[in-house]
């Protein structure tokens, strides 16, 4: 388990976003098993914890939701992105991008002698 | 945009917690069974697939937790719940939740009233725009009451026109007396109080009218037409607030006098220039007619924008010695100016005392908190148990302090708003008391700053007594406080002491308190007691109406008929007539030995009064030689002068003063008696010099009616007045006053202070008593098991008593003796508030102390009682 990446204060927001503007309309157990499988099993997550990420951006208005019914028949709560919701996605991957593009530069910077 | 769309979604998220709580676990609930339906289809069985499903999900509980926090107001949620379960507790304790709001309830009620007293009176400017400018000129060493604090109209218009300190300056005629106007309508004639004022007194204090206009230049010269403005209570209660008054006429005193305005509500002349008076209406003085009437203008001015108070003294000490007292007589009466602000003048005397108030409520507010602060701690000792088996099912420590805050803040607000209604009832009394000579009291109110100021009470009370046990039970050992059973144990040694610790300082601060009101209870019963120099019981005043045309052989005839006739009235002992009465309006003049040459300052203002014969007698005045006047003093016979001792011992040192010659105002007067001297402007001064000269030889100012009786002087109020009406049908409905109001008016402000301080007193002492009582109950309920072994043991009940009463002594006598010495510091700093008794007073502080010490006896002896009382069988079988 140690092995698993503990997630970072707000980024499982940003991993549901991008989730649900790629797939469209999912329930909570799809969005979960989904990060899963696109982390290649790398992220630690309890998918119980998806629950407070789903409702706090659906109060932010950046997704809404319904009671539909699955393939096989069962009632669920489907999710899918608003068009502020992709505005505040193209933001968070934007800062995503060049934070980690900043974190590969310094943490992979050549051995230099003195200052 | 965002941030505002969550914050009100997560509030309204409160208010459908339950549907959202149904719809999370439906959603969750299919989550789970999507997980299995997966599972089973990657073959694994029932049971592992249902397993793996859950340890996928987590834990459900902790889920709903982070999703509800996620979604509401974490923090709301939990005062929510605090509040609700503070309430549960307080409802299952009521006695004890009332007596903790009642106490508070006194405290802060106590501490809002006279912070809006204090607030008021020496905190708030004074109700006029800019009244930092306003200044009040007075002579430098006031000798001979108003006389000597007035100046000239001569001298007036000269420093109006000399200084360049003032904007302007202004005054008003400081002479005149209540009632001293009749306002005749279609029915009897009413009594009005007017008040003559420069004609720019308004315009300097910067007082707009509500309605209509002020005085204008060409009002305030002699022969012009004559004007009025009302002021708005009077305005309120005699003309029902009609606003087509204005421009009407009405007769004041026979003279058509025009309405020209009504002036604002907050104006109030008497509580701010003359405090315990009321002034009706407002005429322009008409400096003409007062030019030869010497001092006579109360000044003040106010300073052009950026001059200071000591530069505008300078400038005064220059000018004011070189003004004339009448221009055309070239005599220069050296003036002295003693420049004040306004605010000072008015309420610089009541400082001290209003601070000392200020800090026995705070004292009471301590001794409150401290109170409060045991009775928490009582009941925490007894709820340890409840926190230690909250503390162990999970609760943190924190959320255990938060939820003893909770109650101490919801109790501290239930005391607040208790206190709140009891400071409304106050300052709404106190604003009523008219009679009270203070300085604004009218005004007093509780108003916003007030608010502010019981809020930040109630929290810091809330702080201060809910912090003490909180932190107490938060540093207590759950292991032990859960084997404690509280008997005896170690934990319930250390309540105890920080309990008895305090009760002791709550015993201290009572006796600072007791000690301060001792002192000043003292100080006011000397006071009362000092020689006034006439005798108040039994004799009443009322101020008569007669027109003599300033013919003094028909005024000697009225005043004979009026005299004569009340006389016949039964229950009357003896009627005279004086123009001014002792301790309220005074004037004065120059009197000297005939024949001597005096120094600059060896002479001073004498109060004159002009008298009939029989006054001296009806009001009790003392005489020592000589005789009274009598109605054979006429205008043509030798001029007399009645003088009181100090007159008479500095005039003549060592000689008899009766049968000589005075000079009064350069007249000549045969000196025929000496009297006592009167307290003629206030109990606690000594008297000034005093001249009695009669009716039928000087003008007087008015005259008062003063009648002695045999009976209660209400009693003949109506027969006096019947007779006054059959002799001048035009006599108004003034005031039937007993000479003892007078007495009382003059007091009122001391009376003032020792009510408010000895009520304070008493009000720690009870609580002291209370805390007392507390702890020693307590104790004795918790050694019930012991006091029982001991009792079984052979220990007597009189033995159990005095185990018991000891405890209480030590207590109260440690507590007395840091009192006493802090009493001994702080009552050097009420020194100046105390007449004829010495700060370290013993009998004061022995009193007190007596007091305290039987208050705590009985506060102790109920416990006592109880415990010699304990039946050893049933103690030694309970628990």
């Amino acid at each position: 388990m140690s092995s698993k990446l503990d997630l970072l204060q707000g980024t499982l927001d940003v991993m549901v976003l991008q989730t649900l503007a790629t797939i469209g309309s999912m329930h909570g157990y799809g969005v979960a098993r989904r990060i899963e499988q696109v982390s290649g099993d790398e992220v630690l997550l309890n998918q119980g914890t998806i629950y407070a990420s789903l409702v706090r951006l659906q109060q932010r208005g950046w997704i809404s939701a319904t009671w539909g019914t699955s393939d096989n028949n069962r009632k669920a709560k489907y999710y899918a992105i608003t068009a502020s919701g992709r505005k505040q996605l193209a933001k968070d991957s934007a800062y995503w991008h060049r934070l980690s593009k900043v974190m590969d530069r310094v943490l992979t910077m050549p051995l230099e002698g003195g200052l | 945009m965002a941030t505002f769309k969550e914050a009100l979604q997560r509030m309204l998220s409160l208010f459908r917690k339950r549907e959202q709580d149904v719809e999370l676990d439906q959603e969750m609930q299919s989550h789970l069974e999507f997980a299995v339906e997966e599972n089973l289809r990657a073959g694994m069985t029932q049971v592992e697939a249902r397993r793996r499903a859950m340890v996928q999900f987590g834990g459900v509980q902790q889920a709903r937790e982070r999703q509800r926090e996620a979604r509401g107001l974490p923090w709301l949620e939990i005062l929510i719940q605090d509040l609700k379960f503070t309430f549960r507790t307080l409802r299952r304790d009521r006695a004890f939740a009332a007596i903790a709001i009642v106490i508070l309830g006194l405290g802060i009620g106590a501490n809002i009233a006279v912070f809006s007293v204090v607030d008021t009176v020496l905190l708030r400017p004074l109700p006029f725009p800019n009244s930092g400018q306003l200044v009040r000129i007075v002579t430098k060493n006031p000798k001979s009451g108003e006389s000597s604090k007035t100046y000239s109209a001569d001298a007036t218009e000269e420093f109006q026109q000399r200084n360049r300190s003032f904007q302007d300056v202004t005054g008003y005629f400081a002479f005149s007396s209540d009632e001293n106007l009749k306002l005749v309508t279609t029915g009897q004639p009413l009594p009005v109080t007017g008040l003559m004022v420069m004609g720019n007194f308004f315009k300097t204090l910067d007082v707009q009218p509500v309605l209509g206009r002020l005085f204008t230049p060409d009002e305030c010269v002699r022969n012009s037409r004559a004007v009025t403005l009302l002021s708005y209570a009077f305005w309120k209660r005699h003309f029902g607030g009609d606003p087509a008054i204005v421009g009407q006429a009405i007769n004041l005193s026979g003279t058509p006098t025009t309405v020209v305005g009504v002036l604002p509500e907050t104006f109030d002349f008497g509580s701010v220039f003359s405090p315990g008076s009321k002034v009706d209406l407002f005429t322009p003085v008409v400096m003409e007619n007062i030019r030869f009437q010497g001092n006579t203008l109360a000044l003040t001015g106010r300073l052009k924008p950026g001059v200071t108070v000591p530069q505008a003294q300078a400038e005064a000490d220059l000018l004011f010695p070189k003004l004339d007292f009448i221009v055309t007589h070239q005599y220069k009466p050296d003036y002295t100016a003693k420049l004040s602000t306004l605010k000072d003048y008015v309420t610089g005397k009541l400082r001290r005392s209003l601070i000392v108030l200020w800090c026995a409520v705070g004292v009471i507010l301590l001794i409150v908190c401290v109170n409060l602060c045991n009775l928490l701690l009582a009941r925490a000792a007894a709820r340890s148990k409840e926190f230690a088996l909250r503390s162990a099912l999970g609760a943190g420590r924190i959320r255990l302090l938060r939820q003893l805050l909770t109650e101490a803040i919801v109790l501290a607000g239930g005391g607040a708003a208790l206190g709140l209604g009891i400071a409304y009832a106050i300052t709404a009394w106190l604003a009523n008391q008219g009679s009270i000579a203070l300085p604004l009291l009218s005004s007093v109110r509780v108003d916003h700053t007030a608010l502010a100021w019981t809020l930040a009470i109630a929290l810091l009370t809330a702080v201060l007594f809910g912090l003490a046990p909180a932190w107490k039970i938060s540093h207590e050992h759950l292991v032990d406080a859960l084997k404690d059973s509280g008997h005896g144990s170690s934990a319930g040694r250390n309540h105890e002491r920080m309990r008895s610790m305090l009760v002791i300082s709550e015993v201290a601060l009572a006796c600072v308190l007791l000690v301060g009101a001792g002192l000043l209870l003292h100080s006011f019963l000397r006071v009362l007691d000092v020689d006034l120099g006439f005798e108040p019981s039994r004799a009443a005043a009322i101020q008569v109406d007669y027109d003599d045309h300033h013919d003094a052989d028909t005024r000697s005839a009225i005043w004979q008929n009026i005299v004569h006739r009340v006389e016949a009235i039964p229950g009357v002992e003896t009627v005279g007539l004086s123009d001014n009465l002792p301790l309220s309006r005074n004037r004065s003049w120059g009197i000297s030995a005939k024949g001597k040459t005096y120094q600059k300052g060896e002479l001073q203002g004498t109060f004159v009064y002009v008298i009939s014969p029989g006054y001296l007698k009806s009001i009790g005045m003392r005489l020592i030689k000589g005789r009274d006047i009598s109605w054979d003093d006429g205008p043509k016979s030798q001029a007399v002068v009645i003088i009181n001792e100090t007159v008479a011992r500095r005039l003549w040192p060592g000689e008899d003063a009766v049968g000589r010659i005075a000079s009064i105002n350069g007249n000549d007067a045969l000196v025929i008696g000496v009297i006592a001297d009167v307290k003629e402007s206030d109990l606690e001064g000594n008297g000034g010099w005093e001249m009695y000269l009669p009716a039928t030889q000087a003008g007087p100012d008015g005259a008062n009616l003063v009648i002695r009786t045999t009976l209660p002087p209400d009693t003949l109020a109506s027969a006096v007045m019947g007779t006054l009406r059959q002799i001048n049908p035009a006599q108004p409905a003034t005031e039937f006053r007993t000479i003892q109001q007078l007495v009382d008016h003059a007091v009122s402000p001391r009376r003032f202070f020792v009510v408010l301080v000895s009520v304070f007193a008493v009000l720690g002492l009870v609580l002291a008593a209370l805390g007392i009582y507390g702890v020693i109950s307590y104790s004795v309920t918790q050694k019930t098991q012991e006091i029982g072994i001991r009792m079984a043991l052979g220990a007597t009940q009189g033995r159990v008593q005095i185990d018991v009463l000891t405890k209480t002594l030590q207590m109260v006598l440690l507590g007395a003796a840091v009192g006493v010495v802090v009493s001994l510091g702080i009552s050097q700093l009420i020194a100046t508030l105390l007449f004829g008794t010495s700060a370290s007073d013993p009998a004061t502080f022995a009193g007190m102390m007596l007091l305290l010490g039987v208050v705590a006896f009985i506060a102790g002896y109920i416990p006592a009682r109880r415990a010699s009382q304990i039946n050893p069988s049933i103690a030694l079988r309970n628990n």
